[in-house]
């Protein structure tokens, strides 16, 4: 038996692609990855159309996508988070059905439950055997964890594995067996190294970022979840990353020994592993060099599926055992309520990710983000976009201080006797009013909605509507 | 209170606009170094629109003006003082000569606009050989004067030797203007760390020149602001100390003795000032310390 | 103040606004491309206008492409572009 075609092109006809089926991409080579364009671009060749594609993200690298979007070979996109390059021409109405906006935990549980279904997976691999057992962790084109793939290979009813590193029969070190696999293809290239994972991420140098940052940390040491089996999550940008550098001092002045780091992964969280402050880090994807290295190379250190990360129909999940996270947010509402999908525009420009699973699961979701930023207001008197709702955020800390859901008074008795700034959302917006002056109203066209966001029960949470 | 003295570009608005959240207890918009010379109206007027409109939250606010040999020192003077920065810092400053010159300037400027004459204050910032020779005479030189500041980058080219993060080749110039300020009954002000990721290497340094006397020291960084502060905040050791100190004049006075001591040692006036200053830059901090 | 050739001030980094100034036709034309442009545009033309008419202005061409700054720099940076503009070469 041989899996082995000789091109995408095959490929997708032995898949028995057709007009009206769902086919899925994983965003694991994020914007480095060539795969979702070179499939599409042969599907449209062939003359196939009114397509869904589900993609556990949409990256800037895959803005050829809009091309196929506005011709009708794509109808419909589900995914959980899509970059302004693609969102720009969802926002102007140029898909004909809705897309929808699932989360990282939401997406594989809607599959679980045969709420949503794939009739073609396409699996990049950075390396794979000729039957099909997969890896990301070597290859020219490693990327680390596979995390957002396993579901794809599980549900799909047809399964192509496209790789750049064929290897002999059989690969032992697999993340997804054989037995999910229907064919196999090698091409020159899965996607493009650089634009893969950094080589290296770096900490932000913009001072209000750092402030925010620690003003995030003291807030976490004030909650009193600091201690001994800590468990921690935080994002590779800005003040997210920055705030883990100084917990991570506090970690080391104390001799906190954490429990486990969790998400996407950094170096920097790397390191922290390495001196010894968690046990181990349970990783669905790796942002740089680094993490896919030490995910090769670190006992404790190891791969895990987006159900295991985040799914809320699954037993339990990582998240579920999850103490603190850091996260950041477009806009945030005196509700609390954060957005993540739109800018202030409306444009579509990112999504939930994660946001919304670790922010329910976490027994402390701290939100970091400026009052403004560069004149643009964040905090809002509402959001437009609910991505993540107001219940699931304790804490929103700004350069101005830390505004405590009222839901959570423990933590507003923790941090006032910790000293810490607390201010209510109220007062934040005030501050940004007066720095800013007040921005006039956002008037939103409800005509056409273009993207319905559901919550992670594939329940609706919100709808986005078409820009003007 | 002074710990720390924060720099910020004078031409970056970005940086200006949020120079109150980061935690500094003073800000230096700088119209010197950090702005090349064709943008120097630009900052000069940014610097004015920013003193005129923005909250600094409560820090102190110094603005660095370009040295007396340049063509900029006295529109920079113009454009700012009627704005009432707490102070000024000029550069290069090499004698007394250079600030009776300069406060001169600042006597007019502020007369013409109705500031009362000797509110504006001066901070120096000693970088030459010759400066550091003149500390005192600086350091006296007008009342304006609140403060010396050391910068050891300019100063270690002056001296021809290499700047190091030990500091030895400064040794004598930290000695030197920490002497003159407290003999002139100023504060004292350090250079900054230049290397912004050694925050080890940084708070060596300060507890160093905390011990030598200094007020506090100078950052380019924000992540230096807070091991800064920490530094030059005093220890809970120190304030329970200083409390023990005035109880114990309490009790002597109510007791009716003359002679006070703690702990076997006489409280004498040098032990009470200092006990004093303690309490004082613990409550500017916002520590709960009793009245004194 | 007379507008005697173009000029220019500030940069295009976030929170500042690079503003070009030219001799106008007799009145004043303001061309600004801002990224708060939904929320702040009333706002700063305004600025923009009450600066011109407290400096006797009222024929000017601006260009002002703007990345958040707030009131006071845009004030800043219109004055300097405009002192730049009236010196002579």
């Amino acid at each position: 038996m041989s899996k082995l075609v000789g091109s995408i092109a095959e490929a997708v006809q032995f898949a028995g692609v057709k007009d009206g089926m769902t086919i899925s991409f994983h965003h694991h080579l994020r914007s480095g990855d060539f795969v979702l364009n070179m499939v599409m671009d042969e599907i449209a060749k062939m003359g196939i159309k009114d397509l869904t594609i589900n993609a556990s993200s949409i990256h800037p690298g895959h803005a050829p996508l809009a091309k196929h979007v506005k011709s009708g070979v794509v109808t419909c996109v589900e995914t959980n988070y899509m970059s302004i390059e693609v969102g720009q021409a969802v926002s102007e109405g140029y898909m004909k059905k809705p897309m929808i906006f699932r989360t990282h935990g939401g997406r594989p549980s809607s599959l679980a439950e045969g709420k949503s279904h794939i009739d073609v997976a396409f699996i990049a691999a950075p390396t794979s055997d000729p039957m099909g057992n997969f890896t990301g962790k070597i290859g020219k084109s490693a990327c680390g964890s596979l995390g957002y793939a396993f579901e794809d290979a599980y549900y799909a009813d047809k399964v192509v594995v496209i790789t750049d590193n064929l290897v002999p029969y059989p690969l032992t070190d697999f993340s997804v067996p054989e037995n999910y696999v229907d064919y196999v293809v090698e091409v020159d290239a899965i996607g493009d190294p650089q634009g893969i994972v950094a080589s290296t991420t770096k900490m932000t140098k913009d001072p209000v970022s750092l402030r925010i940052a620690e003003l995030a940390a003291k807030a976490i040491d004030a909650s009193g979840l600091l201690k001994d089996g800590f468990s921690f999550q935080t994002g590779a940008g800005g003040a997210s990353l920055a705030c883990a550098a100084y917990v991570r001092d506090i970690m080391k002045e104390r001799g906190i020994k954490g429990s486990y780091a969790l998400g996407g992964i950094t170096g920097y969280i790397v390191d922290m592993y390495r001196e010894g402050l968690f046990e181990a880090i349970q990783d669905v994807q790796c942002f740089d060099l680094k993490a896919v290295e030490s995910l090769r190379d670190d006992p404790g250190h190891f791969e895990i599926s987006s159900t295991q990360y985040a799914s809320p129909t699954a037993k339990s999940s990582a998240a579920s055992s999850l103490d603190a996270v850091v996260l950041g947010a477009t806009q945030i509402d005196t509700e609390f309520n954060v957005n993540v999908h739109t800018d202030s525009r409306g444009y579509i420009i990112g999504g939930s990710g994660g946001h919304t699973d670790v922010a329910e699961e976490a027994k402390l979701t701290v939100i970091v983000a400026p009052v403004s930023r560069a004149r643009m207001p964040v905090v809002v008197d509402k959001v437009l976009t609910v991505s993540t709702p107001g219940k699931d955020v304790d804490v929103l800390v700004t350069q101005y201080g830390i505004a405590v859901n009222p839901a959570r008074q423990d933590l507003i008795e923790r941090f006032t006797q910790a000293k810490l700034p607390v201010k209510t959302m109220q007062e934040l917006k005030e501050i940004a009013d007066k720095l800013n002056g007040v921005p006039a109203e956002i008037k939103v066209n409800k005509n056409k909605i273009v993207a319905e966001v559901l919550d992670r029960l594939d329940q609706p949470l919100d709808v986005i509507y078409a820009v003007e | 209170m002074r710990r720390t003295m924060m720099f910020l570009p004078g031409n970056n608005p970005n940086m200006i606009i949020n120079g109150g959240i980061l935690g500094a207890d003073s800000i230096i918009l700088d119209l010197e170094d950090a702005v090349a010379p064709d943008q120097k109206d630009a900052a000069r007027e940014l610097v004015k629109n920013a003193l005129e409109s923005v909250d600094f939250g409560g820090c102190e606010v110094i603005v660095r003006i370009n040295a007396l040999d340049t063509p900029y020192w006295e529109d920079d003077l113009e454009a700012v003082i009627p704005l009432k920065p707490d102070m000024i810092m000029p550069t290069k400053v090499s004698g007394a000569e250079y600030c009776k010159t300069l406060s001169a300037k600042m006597d007019e400027i502020e007369e013409r606009c109705g500031i009362p004459v000797g509110k504006t204050k001066l901070i120096p910032l000693l970088e030459t050989a010759i400066g550091i020779e003149n500390a005192f005479t600086i350091a006296t030189s007008t009342p304006r004067m609140e403060a010396l500041y050391l910068g050891a980058e300019d100063l270690t080219a002056d001296l021809r030797c290499k700047r190091t993060k030990e500091g030895n080749e400064i040794l004598y110039a930290r000695g030197r203007l920490v002497t003159a300020a407290r003999a002139a009954g100023i504060e004292a002000y350090d250079t900054p760390f230049t290397d912004v990721e050694d925050l080890e290497g940084l708070a060596r340094d300060a507890a160093f020149v905390k011990g030598l006397g200094y007020t506090g020291k100078a950052v380019i960084s924000p992540r230096h602001v807070e091991t800064v502060n920490r530094i030059f905040s005093p220890t809970i050791a120190e304030i329970e100390h200083a409390k023990a100190v005035f109880h114990a004049i309490e009790e002597a006075k109510a007791q009716g003795k003359g002679a006070i001591s703690l702990n076997g040692k006489m409280v004498d006036a040098p032990i009470v000032m200092r006990a004093r200053l303690v309490l004082e830059n613990a409550k500017a901090m916002g520590m709960e310390v009793e009245e004194i | 103040m007379i507008i005697q050739h173009p000029a220019v001030c500030g940069t295009l980094e976030s929170s500042d606004v690079m503003i070009t100034v030219s001799p106008g036709d007799g009145e004043i034309c303001i061309d600004l491309d801002s990224t708060v442009d939904m929320y702040y545009h009333d706002q700063i033309i305004k600025v923009m206008k009450e600066l011109l008419a407290l400096e006797g202005i009222s024929s000017a061409k601006i260009k002002a492409v703007d990345h958040g700054a707030l009131d006071c720099t845009i004030k800043a940076r219109l004055k300097t572009a405009l002192v730049r503009s009236s010196k002579e070469v």
